[in-house]
């Protein structure tokens, strides 16, 4: 069995998955980036070898993308993220046009044609305000674990106005309507709609078209995931893979790769 | 400026409303309630008795009262003493025991000119804020203002020290052993993060990328000033114009002297300016109830 992989490797996570020739998924990983790049991208591939019980050797074609894509010294080769994440999501909802990434320390907006080609795309590469980070500072400044954020968010009912831009002031704003005694749910309902506002605003820069697909780490987040549709008025598809959509995305490029080298009679050796 | 002036009152002196021309010392006292600290200065007919300094935290009025206290003590007079109290600062609405509240502008627009005169351009360095302040004629000409961006004010140093282990107070220490400022580009405190540790694994010092991010921040002071159309003289006001290093860079990037208040008083511009405020303040009262004359 011919398998292709891709390794996404983010600012905050390293994500791997193997997918066979119908393009079913094998097997998927996950492993923290830490300060070692070139280790956690050959971790997450390891792991997800290991979770699907693939041979290295049987992978035939591997791409890199994310941040440190070509730290992923085993790959043939690198492939944008923003590439990955529209094929990706394409791929699992086909109807998808926009793609909305929220990642540790980037949000992007991306537009897409039929067949999963970029049609423009608009990210936040000046300010980190209004992305992953910005729930990274609520969490530190309240001391409540991330995937606690949105449950808690959620039980809210009179959100705070969150009026700071910069994701460094933010903590100190958080800390200041605890110390006026708002509801930490209120608290964190408003920090949600602050980045799901901010979020929206980034989209209406490359146009806002049915359908729309969540992916990257923070679409884990129901409250993310509900505030962003309030502020949209639309549904946004969610899945199980959405955090690795850009891993999905890597994956599905390699395998074009595997299908091109099988189209004449014989198999072209593996590129290094 | 004489800090310490040796006027203290003497307990229990009974404070009538004095008459214009009366002799008689006034006191007055200012409260900064800044983002990270908040300062104290009381002021013995504009001249500076005491002052003391509190971190802000979140219990404004705790940290104006500790800080007051501090500072009347170390003038050597009561509460009851101080006619006039004005705050600033952006808690400035929050504090119960002042008179009247200032915006910051005005504030430290006139305690930089308290300290030099001649001040045409003022650079006021926060925590969470940076303002470039013209002036004329004792009044703000002009102003700009950033307090939306942590790049932009001294939160960007503290985050940029907190990323390589250091402490906001070991700033100044560190800095002023860099040989050479190491490019760092500034265009977002949380960015600087992933540049900071590249720059460590390359082998940078610390101290030469503090030093860059100073060079940094500076350059988005000068970009503030132009846009009030600086003129000298300069006067630089905020916690962070204490590192000698700061100072320099500033300097250097004008290619112009600068005003800074010596030692740590440059912290306390806009506390002073807010005492000296309440002075003006009470001499117009004392005008006023000289214009109308005594009811029955």
């Amino acid at each position: 069995m011919a398998y292709a992989a891709g390794v996404d490797v983010g600012s905050t996570q390293t994500k791997a998955v193997i997918i066979d020739e119908g393009r079913r998924i094998r097997a998927r990983s996950l492993v923290e980036t830490g300060a070692n790049v070139v280790r956690a991208a050959e971790h997450a591939f390891e792991e997800a070898l290991r979770a699907g019980d693939v041979r290295e050797e049987e992978v035939e074609y591997v791409v890199g993308t994310g941040y440190g894509r070509y730290k992923v010294t085993f790959g043939n080769t690198q492939v944008t993220e923003i590439s990955c994440h529209g094929r990706g999501a394409v791929h699992l909802f086909p109807r998808t046009r926009t793609v909305v990434d929220m990642g540790g320390q980037d949000t992007k907006a991306i537009r897409v044609s039929a067949v999963g080609e970029i049609v423009d795309f608009c990210m936040n590469d000046k300010c980190a305000a209004g992305t992953g980070r910005f729930l990274g500072a609520a969490s530190a400044a309240l001391n409540i674990p991330l995937p606690e954020l949105g449950p808690t968010a959620l039980r809210g009912e009179r959100p705070v106005k969150i009026t700071t831009t910069c994701t460094v002031f933010a903590e100190s704003e958080v800390l200041s309507w605890l110390g006026k005694g708002k509801k930490i749910e209120d608290i964190l309902l408003g920090v949600h709609q602050s980045i799901a506002a901010r979020s929206a605003g980034l989209l209406r820069r490359v146009g806002v078209e049915e359908e729309v697909t969540f992916t990257g780490g923070v679409a884990r987040n129901l409250a993310m995931i509900q505030t962003l549709e309030e502020r949209l008025g639309v549904k946004v598809n969610v899945g199980e893979e959405s955090h690795y959509m850009g891993a999905l995305g890597a994956a599905l490029f390699a395998l074009d790769h595997v299908r091109a080298s099988r189209a004449p009679a014989t198999a072209a050796p593996r590129a290094s | 400026m004489t800090a310490g002036s040796g006027r203290n009152g003497r307990p229990g002196r009974p404070q009538p409303l004095q008459r214009a021309g009366a002799a008689a010392p006034t006191w007055t006292a200012g409260i900064d309630i800044g983002s990270t600290y908040t300062k104290a200065v009381v002021a013995c007919d504009g001249e500076i008795a005491g002052r003391a300094l509190e971190p802000t935290g979140f219990r404004l009025g705790a940290a104006a009262t500790a800080a007051l206290e501090r500072a009347l003590a170390q003038a050597g007079i009561g509460r009851e003493e101080i006619e006039y109290t004005v705050a600033t600062g952006f808690g400035r609405h929050q504090v119960e025991l002042s008179d009247a509240q200032v915006t910051d502008l005005t504030a430290a627009s006139r305690g930089a000119c308290g300290f030099f005169p001649d001040t045409r351009t003022i650079l006021d360095v926060g925590g969470q804020t940076m303002k470039a302040i013209r002036v004329g004629g004792g009044k703000v000409e002009s102003f700009r203002l950033n307090d939306k961006c942590a790049a932009g004010t001294g939160a960007f140093l503290e985050k940029t020290a907190r990323y390589m282990g250091f402490g906001t107070a070991e700033i100044g220490p560190l800095v002023a052993t860099s040989k050479e400022p190491v490019p760092i580009s500034g265009v977002c405190a949380v960015f600087a993060e992933s540049e900071v540790i590249n720059q460590l694994s390359q082998g940078a010092a610390p101290a030469d990328i503090m030093h860059g991010a100073i060079v940094s921040l500076v350059g988005r002071a000068v970009q503030l000033m132009k846009r009030v159309r600086m003129e000298p003289e300069f006067t630089l006001v905020g916690g962070i114009l204490r590192f000698e290093r700061m100072v320099d860079v500033v300097r250097s990037e004008l290619s112009s002297a600068v005003n800074v208040a010596p030692g740590d008083l440059v912290q306390f511009t806009a506390a002073y300016g807010a005492a000296l405020l309440g002075q003006v303040r009470l001499r117009r009262l004392r005008e006023s109830s000289v214009a109308a004359p005594a009811q029955a």
